[in-house]
């Protein structure tokens, strides 16, 4: 517990992370508040109220990075290591507050952004949370940004350079997991597999019956089912978290 | 008590510390000198369990660092002042540091005051002068009340009024029975600041001894001497004396001032002056390092 007050203080006492959730939050809601405000001709659905889940994972993911690698940029890393010499432990601690936090801003995104659609759409008879499906779009984002956190903080323990840090996340996202489709014959099948795809798949994958017309909204492919989809996305970022602890634990602070 | 037992580090092929062995004894400002590049830095480190020794170990009372339940109450370290979130207030940095360590928050009001910077302690760090910072990092070795402390080139930097107030402060602090070690690649700062030396070179040790002991052994003792008939003279000294020539007078190795006198008064010599030279601290740091420098080349 004590260790969890450690890391409470040093990311509250720097203004960056405060930025960052402002910005998550902003721009999802925001841009989530013109969707609904323009949304024409037929009821909006509870799942086009999270389209823009995706901007606040990428910034609560560079919060979460950063929060490593500034402690190695300016060296506190190595005053942390010091005042906490199981690294191990200093780092889990680290990991959890951030996580918390993420998942914390992420529920904040999902009902911030749904909320302002029911003040601004213009027809809302379909936007009460119904069944499962519905919760799962709306209250998985804290899910997806918590996962996301753990996977940013192991890469920022791994990369130690924020610069570093944050390319590999937003080109892996943003660049490589489209791209990866374009090979042929077997580009489908890794990206059916990638990480941020597979995530994309428990937000917006099976939405209720008739919510949406076929084909349209944002794609939702994989393999698994939507919590199956959640399973490997947190799979994944905690296999990155606990090689990026090993590391750690080994090399030189 | 500070121990370090055969302490090696290799990065990749560099040798940066090789088989390094020193005690640290309580109730003395033990100076830790060496030119830049002598390892000094990295052995601190290591004494601080944040690099991991090739071989060998550091015991602190017998303990190794990571084995240290709240390390900071045992051993406090000053390595680099800038280590600090640019950001963060000199006393939010100060109270992250406590919290870890079961440390009060009074305690980092008292140690805040004992350096000076009550009146900026809400200031972001990043703006403080380069003693500001040092301060700070001393207040952060401080916060534990640790018998043991680690300063890694504390005057580096500073002002002549600051590096007087180290000096001080670091006296204080042996005074009170503690250990205290810190480094510097300056023989004449060492000279004024610590009573026992670890002097090493290119990793290596070259001496544990007391301050005034190896100032002794390094310098050298030498004879000026003026005098209307050098040449004559000269030919006196015989071959046990060195003899170096310096802007018309000369300059005797390894004779005393009395013999070469007596020499010359038996003679009927004229002497205008006839003066003992004491090496200074920059010539026997040069030794030093030459003394390294060859050690290693003739390996």
């Amino acid at each position: 517990m004590t260790l969890l007050a450690v890391e409470r203080i040093k990311l509250f006492s720097t203004r960056s992370p405060w930025w960052c959730m402002l910005l998550a939050l902003g721009l999802t809601v925001g841009i989530t508040g013109i969707i609904a405000a323009n949304w024409q001709d037929s009821p909006m659905p509870v799942i086009g109220t999270v389209f823009t889940y995706t901007f606040g994972l990428y910034v609560i993911m560079v919060m979460a990075a950063l929060a490593v690698t500034t402690e190695y940029r300016f060296g506190t890393i190595r005053s942390t290591f010091q005042a906490v010499p199981d690294r191990v432990s200093a780092l889990v601690a680290k990991a959890v507050v951030v996580t918390l936090l993420a998942g914390l801003v992420g529920e904040a995104v999902g009902f911030g952004s749904w909320g302002l659609s029911n003040l601004l759409a213009k027809d809302t008879s379909q936007l009460a949370l119904n069944s499962a499906n519905d919760w799962r779009h709306v209250a998985g984002i804290g899910l997806v940004y918590a996962a996301g956190a753990i996977l940013a903080v192991g890469v920022g323990t791994l990369v130690r350079q924020t610069a570093g840090a944050v390319s590999i996340i937003l080109v892996f996202a943003l660049v490589l997991e489209s791209v990866v489709g374009l090979i042929p014959k077997i580009g489908d099948d890794i990206q059916k597999w990638m990480p941020f795809t597979v995530a994309n798949k428990f937000i917006y994958g099976s939405p209720d019956p008739g919510s949406l017309p076929e084909g349209a909204g944002p794609p939702a492919i994989g393999e698994l089912s939507p919590w199956g989809s959640l399973g490997y996305f947190v799979g994944i970022a905690l296999a990155v978290f606990v090689i990026s602890l090993v590391v750690a634990k080994r090399r030189d602070a | 008590m500070l121990e370090a037992t055969g302490l090696t580090k290799h990065y990749g092929k560099t040798v940066a510390v090789d088989d390094l062995s020193f005690t640290v004894a309580p109730g003395r400002v033990t100076g830790f000198l060496g030119p830049n590049g002598a390892g000094k830095s990295t052995t601190m480190r290591m004494i601080l369990g944040l690099d991991r020794p090739t071989a060998g170990r550091v015991l602190i009372d017998g303990k190794p660092y990571t084995s240290l339940a709240r390390p900071l109450t045992k051993v406090g370290a000053l390595l680099d002042a800038k280590w600090v979130h640019p950001n963060r207030s000199a006393r939010a940095h100060l109270r992250w540091l406590a919290k870890s360590n079961g440390i009060s928050y009074r305690r980092v009001d008292e140690v805040l005051d004992v350096v000076g910077l009550t009146s900026v302690a809400g200031k972001r760090a990043g703006g403080f002068s380069l003693g500001m910072s040092q301060r700070l990092g001393i207040a952060g070795a401080l916060l534990g009340d640790p018998e043991v402390l680690l300063f890694d080139e504390p005057v580096n930097g500073l002002d002549p009024e600051g590096i007087l107030w180290i000096r001080q402060f670091l006296h204080r602090l042996a005074d009170q029975g503690r250990t205290v070690f810190v480094s510097s690649h300056l023989l004449s700062e060492m000279a004024q600041t610590a009573q026992d030396l670890i002097v090493i070179g290119r990793g290596r040790l070259i001496s544990q001894t007391s301050t005034e002991q190896f100032i002794q052994d390094a310098t050298e003792d030498t004879v000026k001497v003026r005098s209307p008939e050098l040449d004559r003279l000269r030919a006196l000294l015989g071959d046990d004396a060195r003899v170096d020539d310096v802007e018309g007078s000369i300059v005797v190795h390894g004779l005393e001032p009395a013999r070469i006198g007596e020499l010359a008064a038996s003679n009927g010599i004229t002497l205008h002056e006839l003066s003992p030279q004491r090496g200074s601290l920059e010539e026997a740091f040069m030794q030093l390092t030459k003394e390294s420098v060859e050690y290693h080349g003739a390996e």
